[in-house]
């Protein structure tokens, strides 16, 4: 080889090098601590700013804000679990949490907690703070908040006789009924989209089913509270009350609602703002929010959001956490409410004008009080869109109820064998150590 | 009856083969070893946390997803796609490459860089763009329908129209490929066949029948086996298209697989959905190279 190739080559795998030997540096020693951050969408943009002024409190600390979009989140994470890249720390969907404890990916937080002087649980809405408790240890502290309520046309309504949203079942659906008379045969009253799960899954945790039972080893869908959930929801199809249809085949969602041709509609947060942009000026005074009504009085809605997470491999606990407690105070909170109008999930941050004059959040407000998690296991969005394959197979297929459930609670447990397995094989294993001492 | 020298050839031979087979042997018969042994495992979500869970589970990765609809569905998609769209992919590579290769057309050059162009971009970008085209009210295609008084079609959102928009992005996407292959096939008839046909009496049409389809046929044998191989393999073009919808009318085998894998993170299904549309692959292969040879 020339003299000249073999400085070349010898460049050359400095350059591959070097930049690896920097990198060890970058962790321990005296070195300014970077703290890695991943924040999904919008938030993710929005942060960075946040993050500025955490920085500036804490000289040491620079914190690296990924952005990564929601709809590769999930598979980015698992992927870096996988290769030992997991952030510090990050934003994670709080029905996440339990699958990516499952993988023993999540720092536990009980003793971080316990030390803290500046964060404390009963600042947050009870219903979502237990969303990020699984097996009794907390993973996860509520970032925002997210839950559904109902958006209903006051002026459709009100030619049918109602002031408000009623409370209950029994008059919500009477409600309906009278409204179904004002708008016609061609018309509906409430759009419950056939392919999303979530409608059905409300109505039987709104009964007081658990969704799951036994620990939630099986399904408990062919149980009373969740065949009496089932019933009324088949019947608003049967009666003519819903269109037996997708949010796909609803072309404008918006349009829709402004033309009547339903008049309810259960959904979050985002759909405040869409249907304020959406909507011409003169729908405007139209439209209003109201917490779900319940089979006996309010009614209990899906505690979701975002939590943020400390991951297990970062060796910057400490530094992570203040992140974390900095993100939580009330002046932050509100903050990234005004940047990005996700809810806070301080109930204190709540009392703040911003939020208390909007009129439609009130709904919001009043149903986060009422909040409940869905199963906390990671096989439950595998169940969940069974439980939408199978409610369409009543709706659209015409399949008795009773057949639907059992169909269903067939495919739950075999999708949970494993779990059942795992559990029988814990259990056994806590035998033994216990007969041993 | 080996010789030395004998053995000594077969020892150079495989020394000079060896870098081959040791790749193919390492990233090739090792990862598929390793999926038939994945297919026949419960690995899933818990065993990527603690390995130690993962069970010896048989068959009934196979059994299960068998007696499952969602296989028998994206097995119909796949074959919906595959029938449809192979053969229209060949007719269209066929026409075009025999529009190019007629001594009329001015410019071929530029054209075959243009027809070929669709194949070197990337689908994740040009998928932007048709999305557009395919709009339900600003879309072009819709636009066009309109001059005729049809439409609007729903291209996306509509779940019987949603694999015919699939197929005619993937059909324009690869075309050019196989276009440049039946060129280089068309070149290589001989002129004076043609001159032979054309002195004989026969017209465009016969000459195109009697002497450029068996000319071809090498060529269209393999064109179509690919096109067909490439067509049971879709899945970039619903990946960023429909994510699978509306109504699951457009999930292949592959991104069923796919979903499986990486969004549930149950492995051992996933693994054992790859064999089985190995299997549909293969046999149809078969079928194929059989029917070109009862006809040879």
């Amino acid at each position: 080889m020339k003299p000249g190739a073999s400085r070349a080559v010898a460049c050359l795998w400095g350059a591959i090098l070097l930049p690896a030997l920097g990198g060890c540096d970058g962790g321990g020693g005296t070195a300014p601590v970077t703290l890695r951050f991943w924040a999904m969408g919008r938030e993710g943009e929005v942060v960075q700013e946040l993050v500025r002024g955490f920085e500036a409190e804490q000289p040491g600390v620079r914190v690296l804000v990924q952005q990564i979009p929601w709809t590769a989140a999930h598979e980015k994470l698992l992927t870096a679990h996988v290769g030992r890249s997991t952030p510090d720390l990050a934003q994670l969907g709080n029905t996440w949490i339990a699958e990516f404890v499952a993988l023993q990916a999540l720092q536990p937080l009980d003793g971080l907690l316990a030390r803290s002087a500046a964060l404390d649980s009963t600042a947050f809405f009870a219903g979502i703070w237990d969303t990020n408790r699984i097996d009794g240890a907390v993973f996860g502290v509520p970032w925002y908040v997210d839950t559904r309520v109902l958006f209903y046309r006051r002026d459709i309504l009100a030619q049918a006789g109602y002031d408000s949203m009623p409370s209950t079942w029994s008059a919500w659906r009477a409600a309906m009924v009278a409204t179904k008379q004002v708008v016609g045969r061609n018309r509906f009253v409430v759009f419950l989209p056939i392919n999303e799960w979530l409608p059905v899954a409300l109505l039987g945790l709104q009964c007081g089913s658990p969704l799951l039972a036994e620990g939630a080893t099986r399904g408990a869908f062919s149980q009373p509270a969740f065949r009496r959930a089932f019933a009324f929801y088949v019947d608003l199809f049967r009666s003519g009350l819903a269109p037996p249809v997708t949010n796909v085949e609803i072309a404008n969602l918006y349009q829709e609602f402004e033309r009547g041709y339903f008049s309810m509609y259960i959904t979050g947060p985002w759909n405040l703002g869409e249907f304020r942009r959406r909507l011409p000026p003169a729908a405007q005074g139209t439209w209003a929010t109201a917490p779900l009504p319940g089979p006996e009085g309010p009614g209990v809605s899906f505690a979701g959001g975002s939590s943020l997470v400390l991951f297990r491999n970062s060796r910057q606990h400490d530094a992570a956490w203040k992140l974390v407690e900095f993100l939580s105070r009330h002046e932050q909170q509100l903050r990234f409410y005004q940047l990005t109008g996700n809810l806070p999930a301080r109930v204190d941050a709540w009392g703040d004008t911003a939020l208390a004059a909007d009129r439609e959040l009130r709904a919001f407000g009043a149903q986060l009080r009422h909040v409940v998690p869905t199963p906390k296991i990671p096989e439950w969005e595998l169940i969940a869109t069974r439980l939408q394959e199978r409610a369409e197979l009543a709706v659209r297929g015409g399949v008795p109820a009773d057949s639907v459930l059992a169909l269903l609670d067939g495919d739950v447990d075999r999708l949970l064998e494993k779990r059942r397995w795992l559990l029988e094989r814990r259990r056994l294993a806590a035998g033994v150590q216990g007969g041993s001492r | 009856m080996s010789t030395a020298l004998q053995r000594q050839q077969a020892r150079v031979g495989w020394a000079f083969v060896s870098p081959a087979v040791l790749l193919i042997g390492v990233f090739f018969f090792v990862p598929v070893l390793a999926g038939l042994l994945l297919s026949l495992t419960d690995f899933d979500l818990y065993a990527l946390g603690t390995p130690e869970v993962v069970r010896f589970v048989g068959l009934h990765n196979y059994g299960a997803t068998l007696a499952g609809q969602a296989f028998w569905n994206a097995l119909r998609n796949t074959l919906y796609f595959a029938f449809a769209g192979g053969p229209l992919l060949v007719l269209v590579s066929l026409g075009a490459a025999l529009l190019l290769h007629a001594k009329l057309v001015r410019g071929r050059t530029f054209f075959r860089t243009v027809y070929f162009a669709p194949v070197v971009t990337t689908l994740v970008a040009v998928a932007i763009v048709w999305r557009y085209l395919y709009h339900p009210r600003y879309g072009l295609l819709n636009l066009v329908l309109g001059w005729f008084g049809l439409g609007p079609v729903d291209w996306l959102g509509d779940p019987h129209w949603s694999m015919p928009g699939i197929i005619f992005l993937s059909v324009w996407k690869n075309f050019g490929y196989n276009m440049l292959i039946f060129i280089a096939g068309l070149q290589n008839i001989p002129e004076e066949r043609y001159e032979a046909a054309a002195i004989d009496g026969a017209g465009a049409w016969q000459r195109f029948w009697h002497v450029t389809v068996p000319g071809l046929a090498p060529i269209s044998l393999f064109v179509g086996v690919t096109a067909m191989i490439n067509a049971f393999q879709i899945f970039t073009e619903p990946y960023v298209m429909t994510q699978g919808g509306p109504l699951r009318s457009t999930t292949s085998l592959v991104l069923l697989m796919y979903e499986e894998g990486f969004r549930w993170w149950r492995m051992g299904a996933a693994a054992a959905i790859a064999f089985l549309l190995f299997l549909v692959t293969l046999a149809w292969t078969l079928v194929q190279l059989r029917l070109q040879r009862s006809k040879g």
